[in-house]
């Protein structure tokens, strides 16, 4: 059966990391702009905008890795040590970022320090993200249960690219979601590099596009023999539903539809990704059947995950709406 | 300089590394979220000002140890796959769901609520105010529930069958999630943690009051991290004993490596020793010190009742003793200490003298650090001691391994210690910092305006940065 238990956890977890990259991409995103900010009162605002949240975003990474290892343990347990470098950087870069949130308030001398380990850090986080992505696509050697390759197979070509489109992609985020959080020059300022971010991201987006069908036969099957086509079709289709209405949000003064098109560029995209996967969990050789956990661990986390997540999205979205609108750049920390 | 370290040493190393790291900053967060939640709740139901002013000041220190406890905690989360896959793959059905459990029971909900708590007073109100910090409060008791209770089935496995490709299969989630050492494991470490927290407040306390013992509000926190150290420490002291009961009941082995006890008593009469220098080539304790009979009675048995000793059991199958034998006495030893502050504090307070004791105020800021050190020696006890197995007695440390090649490890490591050492000796120093500043002082951090929405500030948390023509 398809429609069984590993399959429900396929999608939860697809979830989760999509709501990671949605959430987390603009709070990395507006740390890569972070040296841009024309001044000290610009960058406190730019931080300031998700310090409420950071945590909350985060928080989606440890579900997707802690989900992974809870009901797929054999995709963890591949993935990990196969993308060990990239990962463990990530981990470093995410520890400099997240502590810059209080470190920059609690000094004078060395808060450049800080905003340089907020940037750093946001930056090489999202190009490690933009990596491992690259590298899982490009497939990983398995053999008996475990990876099989080199602790360098992950640095290709194609994995540098997709590195750069994650992080043009965070960036363009950030900025769209300060012009929904701010006003004035930081606001024009912002407004102004998302057009060019924008047109960035779809281009590279593009360019991955093209060339993901040849990182595997599987893939330019999936997306270009007949009937599946059809289907796959609708995303290119939906993709350009969503560029007209990002430029045409930009060019009215839209605040919110730019942020909410290019979180729909993630999310086409995600979902491309998911054709192109499915059903592989890593790919070439281990499916999602292949490597989920046992029906009793698939089904007593399924409990915990149908009514926890709910309410986890709802009082997400009340600390959001506490936080809401515009940003006071009179506020001060706390 | 790594060379000659094979990769199974070095993930080893580098686990307990970053292990060590994080339980630091949890200890010190999950007592003071508690704090902060009961001095909100004083605030609310007294409108004394004395509350509120050690709310903001807490809350700020509260702030950076979060920060920090969260960034370590995510490294470890993904350590498991990068450095133990074939753990993982094996005891991830089992210890998967539960810290699945734990991300989306305790993690999400204390990310969530902090924001509110620590931006979000004047925006929501006083009671969703209230509300956000108790969950907060609530989050990290519910996350050291989850994560003990992992640790505790590694430590005494229940509930599973083995399939065929050796995966451990959970049979029956309520023995997994409740198996034998986890409640006990579970109130030692939350006590460990409100005694932690007491022994660093009373510290800052004892600062303060050296200072000036006129200080409102660091009376107001000396005397409640007293009144904490003086009942928690009997209750942490009767809980590690009754969880020791409990590891001579699952894990003998444990308890011979943390008593010293290398040879046998068929007789009956097993020493305590009190010093010693364990050596494992010998198989024997070098120029012990030992109060004969007292071995037995701590563990509640009759004087003449047989106790067995390492020599019972292949060295192969032995942890460590040196490192599990001292641990377990530098935690044993403070908790003494703590047991004497607590008394003296008592005393003092009897003779009326509580803030105007500088020896008992010195002594609090000695002791201030002891918590954590206890809490430290305590896990390395329990996991030294548990050694060779990561799940005792079913997969051992050495088939746990991820195939990962000593280089990468040994980088990683050295990144790794270098980043630690760097990132979390600033956050140190800036809580000693804050820690060093009376509680009354406006401006703490430096930007530390309250957020102000429609000109709402309450007097004590007034500073002077946003005046109009400053
Ligand atoms: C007794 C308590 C305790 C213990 C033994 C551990 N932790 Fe922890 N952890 C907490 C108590 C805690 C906490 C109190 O909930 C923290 C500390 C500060 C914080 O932000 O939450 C936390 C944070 C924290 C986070 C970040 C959560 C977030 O994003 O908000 C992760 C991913 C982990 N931990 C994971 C682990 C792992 C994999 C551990 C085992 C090796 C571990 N923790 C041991
Ligand atoms: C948080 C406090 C903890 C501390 C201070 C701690 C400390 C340690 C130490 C010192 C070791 C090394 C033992 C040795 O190599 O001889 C170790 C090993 C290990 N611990 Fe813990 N531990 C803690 C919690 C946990 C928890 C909660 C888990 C499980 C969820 C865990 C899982 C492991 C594993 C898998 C190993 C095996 C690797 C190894 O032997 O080095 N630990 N820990
Ligand atoms: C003075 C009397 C104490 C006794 C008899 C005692 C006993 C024990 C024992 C037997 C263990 C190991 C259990 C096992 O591995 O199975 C342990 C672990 C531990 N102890 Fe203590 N302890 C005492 C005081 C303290 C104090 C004062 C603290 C901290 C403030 C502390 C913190 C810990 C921690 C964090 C652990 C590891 C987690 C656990 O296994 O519970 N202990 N203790």
């Amino acid at each position: 059966m398809i429609f069984d238990l590993a399959f429900i956890w396929a999608g939860l977890i697809a979830f989760a990391v999509l709501t990671y990259v949605v959430l987390d991409g603009f709070d990395l995103g507006l740390g890569i702009l972070f040296p841009f900010a024309k001044s000290d009162g610009d960058r406190d605002q730019m931080m300031n905008s998700v310090a409420p949240v950071w945590d909350g975003n985060e928080t989606w990474l440890v579900l997707g890795g802690g989900g992974l290892f809870a009901v797929f343990p054999l995709a963890y347990a591949v993935i990990m040590p196969a993308l060990y470098m990239p990962i463990t950087v990530m981990l470093l870069a995410l520890v400099f970022r997240g502590v810059s949130f209080e470190y920059r308030w609690r000094t004078t001398r060395w808060k450049g320090v800080w905003d340089i380990a907020f940037f750093g850090g946001s930056l090489i986080a999202a190009l490690c993200q933009g990596i491992a992505l690259g590298a899982l696509v490009q497939g990983i050697e398995v053999s008996d249960r475990a990876y099989s390759g080199g602790w360098f197979d992950w640095l290709t070509p194609f994995s540098i690219l997709t590195g750069i489109a994650v992080v043009v992609g965070y960036a363009l985020l950030g900025a769209t979601w300060l012009v929904l959080k701010t006003e004035n020059a930081l606001h024009n300022q912002m407004r102004s590099y998302a057009w060019y971010l924008g047109a960035a991201t779809l281009g590279l987006i593009g360019l991955i596009s093209l060339l993901t069908p040849f990182q595997d036969p599987v893939y330019f099957q999936r997306w270009f023999s007949l009937p599946g086509s059809l289907w796959t079709m609708i995303v290119p289709v939906v993709m350009l539903a969503l560029v007209w209405s990002f430029f045409r949000g930009l060019n009215d003064q839209k605040d919110l539809q730019p942020f909410l098109s290019a979180l729909g560029f993630f999310t086409v995209s995600f979902i491309g990704i998911g054709i192109s996967f499915y059903p592989m969990m890593v790919p070439p050789s281990l499916s999602i059947w292949d490597v989920a956990a046992p029906d009793s661990s698939l089904a007593f986390a399924l409990v915990g995950a149908v009514i926890l997540i709910p309410i986890i999205l709802g009082y997400t979205a009340y600390a959001y709406w506490v936080f809401r609108g515009k940003m006071d750049p009179s506020e001060g920390y706390h | 300089m790594l060379d000659g370290f094979s990769a199974e040493m070095l993930a080893r190393v580098q686990f307990a590394f970053t292990v060590s790291f994080h339980i630091i900053f949890p200890a010190f967060s999950i007592g003071l979220a508690s704090f902060l939640a009961v001095l909100n709740g004083m605030w609310i139901r007294t409108r004394d000002e004395t509350y509120l002013t050690l709310f903001n000041y807490w809350k700020k220190i509260f702030a950076v140890t979060f920060g920090m406890g969260v960034v370590s905690g995510i490294v470890m989360s993904y350590q498991f796959g990068t450095n133990w896959a074939v753990f993982s793959d094996k005891a991830g059905p089992v210890v998967g769901p539960l810290m699945a459990y734990e991300v989306l029971s305790a993690f999400f909900l204390e990310a969530g609520f902090l924001g509110i708590m620590l931006f979000g007073r004047e925006r929501v109100g006083e009671r969703l105010h209230m509300f956000a910090t108790a969950m907060v409060a609530f989050g990290t008791l519910m996350s050291a529930t989850w994560i003990l209770s992992v640790n505790s089935w590694m430590q005494t496995p229940a509930g599973f069958s083995i399939n065929e490709v050796g995966q451990f299969v959970p049979e029956d989630w309520w023995q997994i999630v409740f198996n034998p050492s986890f409640p006990y494991r579970l109130v030692h470490m939350v006590l460990a943690a409100f005694l932690t927290t007491a022994l660093a407040v009373g510290a800052v306390g004892g600062l303060h009051l050296l200072r000036d013992r006129a200080d409102n509000e660091a009376r107001r926190m000396f005397s409640m991290a007293m009144w904490m150290a003086l009942l928690v420490t009997p209750l942490q002291i009767a809980a590690g004993h009754v969880h020791g009961l409990n590891t001579l009941e699952h894990q003998p082995v444990k308890i011979m490596a943390m008593e010293g006890h290398y040879e046998s008593h068929p007789e009956g009469w097993s020493p305590l020793y009190l010093f010693g220098i364990p050596n494992d080539a010998e198989q024997r304790l070098d120029y012990a010190f030992g109060i004969p009979g007292l071995g037995n009675l701590i563990f509640e048995k009759p004087l003449d009742a047989p106790v067995m000793g390492l020599d019972t059991i292949p060295d192969e199958e032995q942890p460590p003793v040196f490192i599990v034998f001292w641990s377990f006495r530098v935690m044993v030893g403070l908790g003494f200490l703590m047991l004497g502050l607590g008394a003296w504090s008592a005393w003092a307070r009897w003779k009326g003298n509580l803030y105007e004791a500088p020896w008992l105020h010195r002594a609090c800021i000695v002791m201030g650090p002891t918590g954590f050190i206890a809490v430290l020696a305590g896990w390395i006890t329990t996991e030294v001691g548990r050694q060779p197995y990561t799940v005792y007695g079913l997969l051992r440390t050495s088939d746990s391994l991820a195939p990962i090649d000593a280089p990468a490890v040994a980088a990683s490591l050295i990144a790794f210690i270098i980043v630690y050492f760097f990132v979390f000796g600033a956050g140190t120093f800036y809580i000693l910092r804050m820690m060093n500043k009376r509680p009354s002082t406006p401006k703490l951090g430096l930007a530390d305006g309250p957020i102000r929405t429609a000109g709402i500030s309450p007097a004590p948390q007034i500073d002077d940065k946003f005046v109009p023509g400053k």
